[in-house]
């Protein structure tokens, strides 16, 4: 069993070859540290500044409203708790929804225990947060709106352009966690009226360990790593060069590519979508039908369990992903999950299959005939199943 | 992060499925946290477990724990299958992350519930033997959808 079949790409992609040749020459030969004055850093300088203009010019930013950081948890952590800071002589309320990744959830209940109050929007059956919820919970008091450009778990993109003129008509600041979403679908900070974007360098196929966060011009958050004047004083630390220029190598990549790539992954994936729900009985997709990332999909399988399946998955060379409770280290299966309505025991058995530009028809037909079969398996071991046909019979 | 062991009883689970006239069938766990074991057990006049069979909706270890804890109960009398614990599961697989030590937990109650369905059955008291707290109702489980 030599075959791998690699469909966890929102949890990390491959580092694209090209990626990694731009990448190489800034470890052995241009290793200057850029805030040097000497001319042998230059190099270094130029990459910083060439990667940070590519990345702003995917986004309609401009340049120096781009800040790397260590990642997307890093950057996700830098927008709520320095907003919090600066803007507490305003208030002390922060609106977020109930899907968000923990970088964004785990911070928020860090902020509650020091005084301030969070509000959890809710979301409808697909994933879509209730933009009429959200306008409601604003309060003279809020001071910051964060929700995802697009969800982790079960792909739905939410309506940015919305919650930005929300934000801007009540003049609160919009943080969006865009670590799917960024150099996935287009994105535009002006139009969509986002004051602060997170990103992330390995979800495009560029290098782990570098990420980087928008701020618009005149939002007044502060340094969250304090040590050197890097970033314009706002991010410490020594340039992390190589992990800059690959994931400016990746943004471009993805910028010449995006049109193709959304057409060409959302084709693959809607078959995906559609030999398992017509092969597979009592089956759901989880998400959005059509607004979802394109390599997004995400099924539950009732009567069995997630570990089970990507354990039997992994057996047959298929790296997938699943939010039940075995595989999250806790007692509860996915909040995302949850929070669009699912009862737990059919929560326990999804698994989320996320695609690239590199996987082929084979690989899903494949996937999907061994899958089956898995199922099948686990379905016959299961006392839950049993039940449901037998009170089917009577 | 699994035994091989552990492994081998998931990948080629020892006496699943279902019996047709058990001396004693138990349920536990619960949907809601993700496990359900199902044990039934053939207990012959004489006391002695003749068959022991499963079916579990759960993760590999919660497979693999039922499947040991019906290979360990077989060819016992009541007395000794209420000496297998947790602990005895667990080291007859060569152990368990701790983050899994419930699904052995959850695999001696299922034999205790077998066990207890048993006694009730034929109105005796099995000394030792109290009554499992996660014994989960048919019912509660079909109102879940």
């Amino acid at each position: 069993m030599n075959r791998l079949i690699y469909l966890d790409n929102a949890a990390t992609t491959q580092v694209y070859p090209q990626v990694l040749d731009a990448m190489l020459p800034f470890f052995t030969e241009h290793y200057g540290n850029p805030s040097a004055i000497y001319s042998f850093a230059n190099e270094a300088k130029k990459a910083v500044d060439q990667s940070r203009s590519t990345i702003a010019d995917l986004i309609g930013a401009n340049t120096d409203e781009i800040y790397f950081t260590g990642g997307g948890s890093e950057s996700d952590n830098w927008a709520l708790v320095a907003t919090a800071e600066a803007y507490e002589s305003k208030g002390k309320h922060i609106i977020t929804s109930k899907i968000e990744h923990h970088a964004i959830l785990h911070t928020c209940e860090y902020l509650e225990k020091r005084g301030y109050e969070i509000t959890y929007i809710d979301v409808d059956e697909k994933g879509t947060i209730k933009l009429d919820e959200l306008e409601a919970a604003i309060r003279p008091d809020t001071i910051l709106i964060s929700v995802m450009a697009a969800n982790n778990e079960i792909g739905t993109i939410q309506p940015l352009k919305e919650i930005g003129a929300i934000a801007k008509a009540h003049g609160v600041l919009f943080h969006t966690d865009a670590v799917q979403a960024f150099a996935h679908i287009p994105i535009n900070v002006d139009e969509m009226n986002i004051d602060m974007l997170s990103a992330s360098g390995h979800k495009i196929h560029g290098p782990k360990g570098i990420g980087i966060m928008y701020i618009r011009k005149g939002v007044k958050i502060r340094s969250f790593i304090h040590g050197g004047a890097q970033e314009r004083r706002r991010r410490a630390g020594t340039h992390n060069v190589p992990g800059i220029v690959g994931m400016g190598k990746a943004a471009e990549l993805a910028k010449a590519n995006m049109d193709n790539n959304i057409k060409n992954v959302s084709e693959l994936r809607d078959y995906l979508i559609k030999r398992v729900l017509d092969e597979i009985p009592y089956t759901r997709l989880n998400g959005h039908e059509t607004n979802r990332l394109p390599n997004n999909a995400n099924f539950c399988f009732r009567f069995i369990e997630g570990e089970s399946m990507l354990i039997l998955l992994d057996q047959n060379g298929i790296c997938g992903s699943s939010g039940s409770a075995c595989t999250s280290g806790s007692l509860d299966p996915s909040h995302v999950l949850l929070a669009i309505g699912l009862p737990h025991e059919i929560a326990h058995g999804s698994l989320r299959l996320t695609l690239s530009e590199q996987t082929t028809k084979e690989d899903i037909d494949y996937t999907v005939d061994k899958l089956k079969g898995i199922i099948e398996r686990l379905r016959s071991m299961s006392p839950l199943y049993e039940d449901f046909v037998k009170n089917h019979k009577e | 992060m699994y035994s091989e062991k552990v492994m081998d009883h998931f990948n080629n689970p020892r006496n699943v499925g279902e019996m047709e006239n058990p001396s004693g069938v138990g349920t536990v766990g619960n949907a809601k946290c993700g496990d359900i074991m199902r044990m039934y057990l053939d207990i012959d006049d004489n006391g002695i477990i003749q068959e022991a069979k499963f079916k579990t909706f759960g993760c590999g270890a919660a497979v693999a724990t039922s499947s040991m804890a019906t290979e360990l109960v077989k060819g016992k009398t009541i007395q000794e299958a209420l000496e297998v614990t947790n602990k005895a599961v667990m080291e007859a697989l060569d152990g368990l992350p701790p983050v899994k030590v419930h699904c052995s937990l959850l695999a001696e109650e299922a034999i205790h519930a077998a066990l207890w369905d048993y006694a009730e059955r034929n109105h005796i008291k099995i000394e030792g033997l109290e009554k499992p707290v996660n014994d989960i109702s048919e019912k509660e489980e079909e109102e879940e959808y």
